[in-house]
């Protein structure tokens, strides 16, 4: 029962990785109509950068918030690319978003080189109940807890937040009071950048971290945001955890080699799942 | 009314006036191919109340959307004296939004952004403050949408169809703010109606746009007693009954 536990634990860490990816996902969707294809990438440039500031000997805490920043910054870029050309249609941004995640596999092994990288986080185990858990896993679900509760209130308390809620929900209304909608879309890419930046630093003392790292990252974010319609936080942080859940216990109880199999069948479930629910998966509120 | 050439009114009030608070000279709008806008003059004074009339897809619209900026003139010029703010045709709220949250937003670049005032032209959406505004009814909706205009605190009001898919009832009650925001507060009014009995009623003068092109304008009295006007937008008699 330990031992289980132990696993649970563990998937729902694996899961708030995911979930973080997917907010970032359901962030620029909601705002833009945009699936980002790159938000595996602002993951994995974070993650990067932030073994680059630590090895520069910048303090464990400052590099990863300096590394989320960085995140932030290519998730600005990305918008910019994607989407700032008034009048680009949701597709066309889609495909730039694509083509900006392949490009920056260049920028990364042109900076980092193709070997994975590591980074240090907090060590040893703490318990939990009775149950061995290594902190940095409590890390990852502690900071995810907050990031989320944040993005809730964000969205439901702040001006800038209903702003945002408002291009989302009725871009041409948005235009008509006078909203910047294309800027209100770049805030969102940065904040995708940011969600995927805090995922990248979280998840790089679990595993390493290479410039294809994004592969994994992004079907599981897609997995956990499409399970909340791809708009919905709070349903892809249920789903991602599901998510990280399912491939831990694939990973424990199965074959290793299966877990990422595991995902995409998930994936396949729950699309297929919406799809019978509805005809397209299309925007829903909070 | 499809021909140009037969339009039969137009008097010195139906020129552009010089200072108004809405000047629209020669404008041309596209939509890649094709041509919403064709040279389409129109002006509002200060504290006037102006009908633009035309069927669907007249380009009705899409001259108040270049005025409000969503659209962009390929040639001409659409000029806005003072602030201008745009009730849009269908409401087009933020339904997942609350009516006060919609109504915050309305004052979207401005510090004051205190619903009280509206409140107090509405107080209806007192009541309904806090409920998501896709769970109103049109009516209710309509107001919110006029509200959330009024937050920018504008010199003219722009509202695109007012009565759509109203009860007459509703549609005499919005009317009636419209008179008071004009009369009371003198607001400048476009409004922007299919329904030209109701336009006529409310307003001193209108233009009829019909396909992208202003066809005729005039003071509503006249226009009503144009055998044209009024068998196109009247349902056939004169307009006498006004």
């Amino acid at each position: 029962m330990t031992q289980f536990l132990m696993f649970l634990i563990n998937g729902i860490a694996i899961g708030c990785g995911f979930a973080l990816v997917g907010s970032g996902l359901v962030a620029v969707y909601r705002i833009t109509g945009v699936v980002n294809f790159a938000q595996g990438m602002f993951a994995v440039v974070a993650a990067l950068s932030a073994t680059s500031f630590v090895a520069m000997g910048v303090w464990h805490g400052l590099a990863e918030l300096m590394a989320i920043s960085v995140g932030g910054l290519a998730g600005l870029i990305t918008g910019v690319i994607a989407v700032g050309k008034r009048g680009t249609q949701p597709l066309t941004a889609l495909l730039v978003t694509l083509a900006v995640g392949f490009l920056a596999y260049a920028v990364e092994v042109l900076i980092w080189g193709e070997n994975p990288r590591s980074l240090a986080g907090l060590d040893g185990r703490a318990e939990l109940m009775g149950v061995p858990v290594q902190r940095q896993y409590l890390l990852v679900i502690a900071v995810t807890v907050v990031v989320f509760v944040l993005l809730w209130l964000f969205f439901s308390r702040t001006y800038l937040g209903k702003a945002l809620t408002a291009c989302a929900s009725n871009p041409y209304a948005a235009r008509v009071v006078g909203i910047d909608v294309t800027r209100m879309a770049f805030i969102a890419f940065a904040l995708g950048g940011v969600l995927g930046g805090i995922a990248g630093v979280l998840i790089a003392p679990l595993r390493p971290v290479s410039f294809d790292t994004d592969v994994s990252l992004i079907v599981g974010g897609f997995a956990a945001a499409i399970f909340g319609g791809l708009t919905r936080p709070m349903m892809a942080l249920l789903g991602g955890v599901l998510l990280g859940i399912t491939e831990v216990m694939i990973q424990a109880y199965g074959n290793a080699s299966f877990a990422t199999m595991g995902s995409l069948v998930f994936l396949l479930v729950i699309m297929i799942w919406q799809a019978t629910r509805r005809p397209t998966v299309h925007k829903e509120s909070v | 009314m499809s021909d140009p050439a037969k339009a039969t009114v137009k008097t010195p009030a139906s020129q552009p006036r010089e200072h108004g608070v809405i000047e629209v000279s020669d404008l041309v709008v596209r939509y890649g191919a094709a041509t919403a806008l064709q040279g389409v003059s129109l002006s509002v004074g200060a504290g006037e109340m102006v009908a633009l009339v035309g069927p669907n897809g007249a380009g009705k619209s899409t001259l108040v959307d270049t005025l409000s900026r969503v659209v962009r003139p390929a040639s001409g010029h659409a000029r806005v004296k003072g602030r201008l703010a745009h009730v849009p045709e269908g409401r087009q709220l933020f339904g997942e939004l609350s009516v006060e949250d919609n109504l915050r937003i309305g004052a979207w670049g401005q510090r004051d952004r205190d619903p009280e005032p509206v409140y107090e032209v509405l107080p209806d959406l007192r009541d309904f403050a806090r409920r998501k505004a896709a769970a109103l009814s049109g009516g209710q909706q309509q107001m919110v949408a006029i509200g959330r205009a009024l937050m920018a605190r504008p010199d003219v009001i722009a509202v695109d169809e007012l009565s759509l898919g109203l009860a007459p009832k509703v549609v005499s009650d919005l009317a009636a703010h419209l008179r008071t925001l004009n009369s009371e507060r003198g607001m400048a009014v476009l409004l922007i109606e299919q329904n030209a009995r109701l336009a006529f009623e409310l307003c001193s003068r209108a233009y009829v746009l019909e396909a992208g092109r202003m066809v005729v304008s005039g003071s509503c009295e006249e226009l009503a007693r144009s055998n044209e006007v009024a068998r196109a937008y009247l349902g056939g008699g004169t307009g006498d009954e006004l």
